[in-house]
This record gives C-alpha cells, structure tokens and sequence, in this order.
C-alpha cells in the first residue's frame, strides 16, 4: 500500500522534476541573455551601473511569493501559469549574472587591456580574445549563484499554478503530509547540487 | 631621415600641463632613451606615439602622418610595444602571445607557428621547450624575453619601451640590456626606450633626450649628455658618477 503512494509519487514527481527544470532553464537562460550583454555594456559606464545595480537590487529583495502575487493582475505579463513565474525568476537571476558580469570585466588588469590596446586590438578584439575569456569564471560563477537560487525559488512558482517541485511542497502543507513536502524539497535540493556541480565543472574548463 | 617627429607637442590633464611644448625628431635606426624622473612625463611622451594618448595641442607625426590621421589599429599594428613584465596575456600561451599581431593580420597558422619559433630563438629562448609554457610559468626575464619577441611579431618599424627591465633583478637586467644591444644590431630597428635609471640610458642609448617637469631638458648623445650644463642632466650624472 505504502509502495502504491511512492509509486504515484515518483509519476507525478517526475512530470513536476520536469516543469521544475524547463523553469529554471528558460529563466536562468533569459536571464543571462538580459544580464551579460547589458554587464559588458555597463563595463565601461559607471552611472548607468550604478543605476543597472540599483535597480536589479530592488528586484532582488522583494519578497518572492510578494513578486509572484504582483505580476499577477499586470496585463500581458501576469496571468496564472508557468509565463508570471518565468518573469519573477528572471527579475531574481538578472543580479547575480550583472553584478558579477561587470565584476569580472572590470576586474581584468588594466595594465592587460593596455598592451592589447597598444597590440592595435579593435574594442571587439579585446572584448572577444582578453576580457570575456578572464572575465569568463566570474561570469559563471554568477550563473551558479544565479541557477542555485532560481531552483530554489521556483517551488513558490506552484503558488501561482505555474507547476514544479512546489506542487508537493505546497500541498504537503496543506495537508500536512511530511512525506509529499519531503517529495518536493529532497529533489529541488539535488537539482541545486547537480546545477551547482555541473557549472562548477563547467567554470573550470 | 626621421621616422617620428614631436613638434610643439603639449599634453594637459585639466589645468595641469604634464608635457610641455615638446619638440624633437627620432631618426631611423637610433635608440632614443627618454630619461627622466617619475612624472616628468617620459611615459606619456612615449604613448603619444602610439596615439594611446593624444596631444592636447601641437602634433606627434609617424612617417609623416599626424597620429591623429592614422587609424589607430594599423599605426599600433606597426608598432611594437615593450611594457614591465611584458604584459603578455596570462590565458595565452607563449606561443599564442607572440603570434597575436600575426594572427589579427591573419597570418596563415604555418606561417605564425615559424614565425614564433625564430622569434623565440631569437631572444633566448628555445622555442620546443616554451611555446606551450603560459606567463605564470616563466621567470621575470623569461617573461620579459617573450614580450620583447611578441613586440617583434610582425616587423615592426618603430618599438616602444616602457621601462621594460624596471622590475628585474639587476643580473637579469645587465643581460636583458646586452641582448637589447644585440638584438638591436641584429634587427637595425628604429626604438624610443623609457627609463629613469641614467645607467641604462648610458648603456642602451644612442641618443638621450632629458625630461624634466614635462619639458626637454637636453637631447643629444650619451657622449653629450656627460657635458650638459643642465642642472637636471647634472642631477642624474651625479648618480651615475656616485655608482662608479
């Protein structure tokens, strides 16, 4: 009887598993598609950074259920389902990826981006051959804070019908079921190890 | 005839003028060492002629044309540049580093690939034992040889050093200024050499030219400077003197 409720469980665990990751992908993907070419933009402007960073920070500290229930009523981008939920990831992944996209840029010593100047490099040269190949471990390491939180993050998502792991949780405390919250967290959990694992591995090639 | 001429070069940052109405011509072939004090402005004087800095008023002119009539890439291009550590590129190997400007004029690989190895050779280092070596593997000299070589990639005309053995060893500096001499007969290139140490300016120059707070103190021959009545020449020969 027992093994009919994991069995049901493992079915539905992985359909859920499966909506977890195309949520987390698509988000840290857009993410990073917004993040890393506006951080190589504001490389080289210190105002708009500091507006860039600011603003991106904001997004960051609002509460995420708080985010998810926002864009709701927002017409076009809010509504009920996966589309709300990709939005909020998004606005939580875009600072990690920026700040440490412009950390890793500015980061390059200026003495290597002189001789590469004085080398009669063209700005895409330096960019292309000597700033984003040193920038490139802090980048991903931004990509790693970026996919380990949205894993995280995404179980709220099911709050607002957008599906994943967050189905278990929330209705494990529904109804107080330990099992069914265990069910959701223990696979967001590894999601976030293997992420993790898989970019790290990935940063030191 | 000159390859690179200054005249009535100013450089102001604000109010505040770091060269002074310079004016002088480099000839083909000669060595021109900018001597001169930390500030007295012998660096930029020296960037001026890369146009990685631009003069506030006057003209810096390269085979005739005003630097800021050349496009900057082709006048680089043609132009090697020597910095402290050599400022090689630190995920490239050395072998990559020296076949940077080759590569961005797509050279053919064959081509490049020779290229690095009579370069490399030719200032010292065997190329089998270091083309696959990165910077941090290599000793400051080694470092410094393969940015000498780097600078030669493309035969260039004109090259430019920036206080390139500041940070060495004096042992390694001694050689590094003998294979300097060596090299320079051998390649016949024309070469403007920054440095504040008199000995090496002695040593390396053919011509000295004199910075003092942005304006050209003295420009003559080593054999010159040692006459110059110029209270900065006189500063610097008593260093000179003091280490004999």
């Amino acid at each position: 009887m027992l093994s009919d409720v994991l069995q049901d469980l493992l079915d539905e665990g992985l359909g859920l598993l499966g909506e977890h990751l195309v949520l987390v992908m698509t988000s840290v993907l857009i993410a990073a598609g917004i993040a890393i070419p506006l951080g190589l933009l504001l490389a080289s402007n210190p105002h708009g950074r500091r507006w860039a960073l600011g603003i991106a920070s904001i997004g960051q500290t609002i509460p995420s259920l708080a985010l998810f229930g926002f864009l709701i009523p927002i017409p076009f981008i809010g509504g009920i389902g996966p589309r709300t939920a990709i939005i909020a990831l998004v606005i939580y992944a875009l600072l990690p990826i920026l700040r440490n996209t412009v950390t890793g840029i500015l980061g390059v010593d200026p003495v290597i981006r002189d001789s590469a100047v004085a080398m009669g490099m063209t700005r895409g040269q330096i960019l292309r051959l000597v700033e984003l190949p040193l920038a490139k471990p802090t980048i991903i390491a931004g990509l790693r804070i970026a996919t380990v939180t949205t894993v995280g993050t995404a179980t709220i998502a099911a709050a607002i019908g957008a599906g994943g792991l967050g189905v278990f949780i929330f209705r494990g405390i529904a109804s107080v079921d330990k099992i069914q919250i265990l069910a959701g967290a223990i696979p967001a959990a590894l999601l976030a190890l293997a992420a993790d694992g898989l970019l790290g591995w990935l940063e030191k090639r | 005839m000159s390859v690179v001429d200054f005249r009535q070069v100013c450089f102001r940052i604000g109010e505040r003028a770091i060269l002074k109405d310079l004016s002088f011509s480099i000839e083909a072939g000669e060595t021109l060492v900018l001597l001169g004090r930390s500030g007295s402005g012998k660096t930029t004087a020296l960037r001026l002629i890369n146009s990685m800095t631009l003069p506030s008023s006057g003209e810096v002119r390269v085979e005739g044309k005003t630097t800021v009539e050349w496009d900057p890439v082709r006048l680089r291009r043609g132009i090697g540049y020597v910095i402290q550590e050599g400022g090689l590129f630190p995920h490239f190997t050395v072998e990559r580093n020296v076949g940077l400007v080759p590569e961005l004029e797509g050279w053919p690989a064959d081509r490049i690939a020779n290229r690095v190895g009579e370069l490399l050779g030719s200032v010292g280092l065997p190329a089998d034992d270091f083309r696959g070596r990165f910077p941090r593997e290599l000793s400051g000299g080694q470092r410094q040889r393969v940015g000498v070589a780097r600078a030669l990639a493309a035969d260039p005309k004109i090259l430019l050093f920036d206080e390139p053995f500041g940070a060495l060893d004096p042992v390694t500096r001694l050689d590094l200024q003998r294979e300097f001499l060596r090299l320079r007969g051998a390649l016949g290139k024309t070469s403007v050499f920054v440095t504040h140490d008199v000995r090496e300016a002695a040593i390396l120059a053919t011509r000295i030219a004199l910075l003092h707070e942005g304006a050209l103190a003295f420009i003559g021959s080593p054999a010159e400077f040692r006459e110059s009545p110029h209270p900065e020449a006189r500063a610097f020969l008593e260093v000179l003197k003091s280490a004999e």
